[in-house]
């Protein structure tokens, strides 16, 4: 178990990289904390796998350090560092039984036979693989597929970081909730730390106490599930956490106030120097309420989602969602909308730029 | 309710006809000789068994049977392993991919008695370059027609130039289609390269390489041309393999009897090894 630090990393896969374009990743700076639950978070692409691969050492970075505690682990070989990975496909040993894939990485490093039953024992109790223990492995279903591969990082004691890299893509969607429970379950049994890389974000959602929202091999922000929800730092995490996500509206700031569709919005805090910069009013369609007065806007359609209702409005022509109790919404039909000011910020060139509410 | 009629048969029709005159019919021609003695003229005298019988209990039989079984264990024994090894020091990506591929495939381009008159001429003691190093040169006694040594050093040596390619196309095949994962995979659970082969590559290849043993074997069971080029059969009876003899028997000898019934039981034993092969190597697959 250790603490991770990244320090200044960077990664390009040219040989000789120049302008910013070329590095998958631009100058991280991290540190997860010893037996946290972190998710790396963004779209295919983002840099998020490259991250991973830099920490679990199958790929060497650029420039920059990795520490595991105090340690310089950049130069170490990937089964020198106390890592388990389990990838987006099950990865098994299709000739062995169950058992043996479990007690695979300890043999390998010449743990006593004794030790190594009681391991394997201990951790197939606690994945559910115990009565399959005999089976040839390459008969199972994916999930237990996936379980023996979790089970292959579990059994070694020593070990510093567990690595998940999308590890439900190939699990049917009912087996990926309990799977999923079952993740969150094991972390709080053997308190390793754990880095979960997806796309999904209910899934980072879910599992992690940090998620780490990445885009274009930049970290956008860091925070937990609450913070990235309730004050995304970027237009980005707005829009890509939440469904549907958040509204960005274009706006005009003039003498510290911001103004959309001519209408002076009430904001949570003052404004930052946003000369020059695209400037953009971000709320959440959860903090847009249709009420008597303010905005005027369009339905343009309705979706009744359950509990609520997401209702698509125009204004002018710019498209606003807003979340409703109420499902009694025709399209054509004029309403008022309004933005909880708590809620809303103004964004320049994408990022946040207002201040803090005070409370 | 689903209309039934005859109509599908239509359909299978022209591959039974082809099936019938490539195969079918010659193959039954054989049988009929098989059991038959003919002077010429069109006569045939029914003969039963008897030619099965002298065939199976014939000497000559027994030793072309034996020195087939010789040659086809060891080319399998040299060209598997060694397919299996050169598919493993292959470059499994960039530019050098499509070179060793290309140089790979050239010795199964070339036709079969081509390469038997290449050996042959290759292995000449007063010309042939690697003849007349070997004598000349190294003082190593040499000479295909003297030494049933020699020729057989030669027919095997030939056959693993020309076909170890095939088994290393469909090894190599096999690896390139193991997904990286299964190699990071080992490398964290600290797995020798060893483990990786006999864990990892190996378990991948099964199937491949199940193909690539029968197809060497089929081949080489029946191999003609490039021994007939190289050796003519010879010297003696050293290199008489199964077909060279069969052919002997019946264009040579004009015995089309036994001939006859020697195919049927050739024809046989091929076909119930690569049967029982498969089967066997299949058995655990689900």
């Amino acid at each position: 178990m250790a603490k991770v630090t990244l320090k200044n990393l960077r990664h390009s896969y040219y040989p000789n990289p120049k302008k910013p374009e070329d590095y998958a990743l631009k100058e991280i700076d991290l540190e997860w904390q010893d037996g946290g639950a972190y998710a790396l978070l963004g779209p295919s692409g983002c840099g998020k796998s490259t991250l991973l691969n830099i920490i679990s050492g199958l790929l060497q970075p650029s420039e920059g350090q990795i520490l595991f505690d105090d340690t310089d682990v950049t130069e170490t070989e990937p089964n020198a560092r106390n890592i388990a990975q389990i990838f987006q496909f099950p990865v098994i040993y299709d000739t062995m039984t169950v058992y043996n894939n479990l007690a695979f990485p300890l043999r390998n490093r010449g743990v006593e036979e004794a030790r190594v039953d009681q391991r394997v024992r201990e951790i197939a109790e606690m994945l559910e693989l115990d009565d399959m223990l005999d089976q040839r492995a390459s008969g199972l279903t994916p999930d237990n597929k996936q379980k023996i591969s979790m089970g292959r990082g579990l059994v070694r004691d020593d070990v510093n970081v567990i690595m998940f890299d999308e590890p439900l893509t190939v699990i049917d969607p009912a087996l990926k909730w309990k799977l999923r429970s079952k993740l969150k379950e094991l972390h709080q049994k053997v308190n390793v730390t754990m880095i979960y890389v997806t796309h999904d974000q209910t899934e980072a959602l879910t599992f992690a106490d940090q998620v780490v929202v990445m885009q274009d091999g930049e970290i956008v922000q860091i925070g937990t599930p609450v913070e990235l929800f309730e004050r995304p730092a970027h237009t980005f995490v707005g829009h890509f956490i939440g469904s549907p996500g958040m509204n960005v509206l274009p706006c005009e700031v003039r003498d510290g106030a911001a103004y959309f569709d001519g209408q002076k919005i009430a904001l949570e805090g003052a404004i930052g120097d946003v000369a020059g910069a695209k400037t953009e009013i971000g709320v959440r369609p959860e903090f847009v309420s249709i009420a008597s007065t303010g905005l005027k806007a369009t339905v343009r359609k309705a979706t009744n989602i359950g509990r609520h209702t997401v209702v698509e409005a125009r204004v002018g022509d710019i498209k606003v969602n807003a979340v409703s109790d109420k499902d009694n919404f025709e399209p054509g039909q004029e309403i008022h909308l309004k933005f909880d000011p708590a809620k809303t910020r103004v964004y320049a060139d994408g990022w946040i730029a207002t201040d803090r509410a005070v409370p | 309710m689903k209309t039934q009629n005859q109509k599908g048969w239509l359909f299978v029709l022209p591959v039974l006809i082809l099936v019938a005159f490539n195969a079918l019919i010659p193959l039954m021609t054989v049988v009929n000789y098989s059991v038959q003695e003919t002077f010429g003229n069109n006569l045939f005298f029914w003969q039963g068994l008897d030619w099965f019988e002298q065939v199976l209990r014939s000497e000559r039989f027994h030793g072309a049977l034996g020195r087939q079984a010789m040659f086809t264990g060891i080319i399998l024994a040299v060209e598997i392993p060694l397919g299996v090894a050169i598919a493993l020091a292959m470059p499994r990506s960039g530019p050098w991919v499509s070179v060793c591929l290309v140089l790979m495939a050239l010795p199964l381009l070339i036709p079969w008695n081509v390469v038997g008159a290449m050996w042959n001429i290759f292995t000449l003691p007063d010309i042939g370059l690697a003849g007349y190093t070997l004598n000349t040169v190294l003082g190593i006694d040499y000479d295909m027609t003297q030494s049933p040594f020699a020729a057989w050093a030669t027919i095997i040596t030939m056959d693993v130039w020309h076909w170890t390619s095939l088994v290393v196309l469909l090894a190599y095949a096999g690896i390139i289609s193991i997904p990286d994962a299964y190699y990071q995979a080992a490398k964290i659970d600290g797995a020798s390269s060893w483990a990786v082969f006999r864990h990892i590559q190996l378990p991948k290849m099964k199937r491949v390489l199940t193909i690539a043993v029968l197809l060497r074997f089929m081949d080489s069971f029946n191999i003609y041309t490039e021994p007939f080029v190289l050796t003519g059969g010879g010297p003696g009876n050293s290199t008489t393999l199964l077909s060279i003899d069969l052919v002997k028997t019946a264009l040579g000898q004009f015995d089309l009897g036994p001939a006859a019934a020697m195919s049927l039981i050739y024809f046989a034993v091929t076909l119930l090894v690569s049967w029982l092969f498969y089967t066997i190597m299949m058995r655990d697959e689900e």
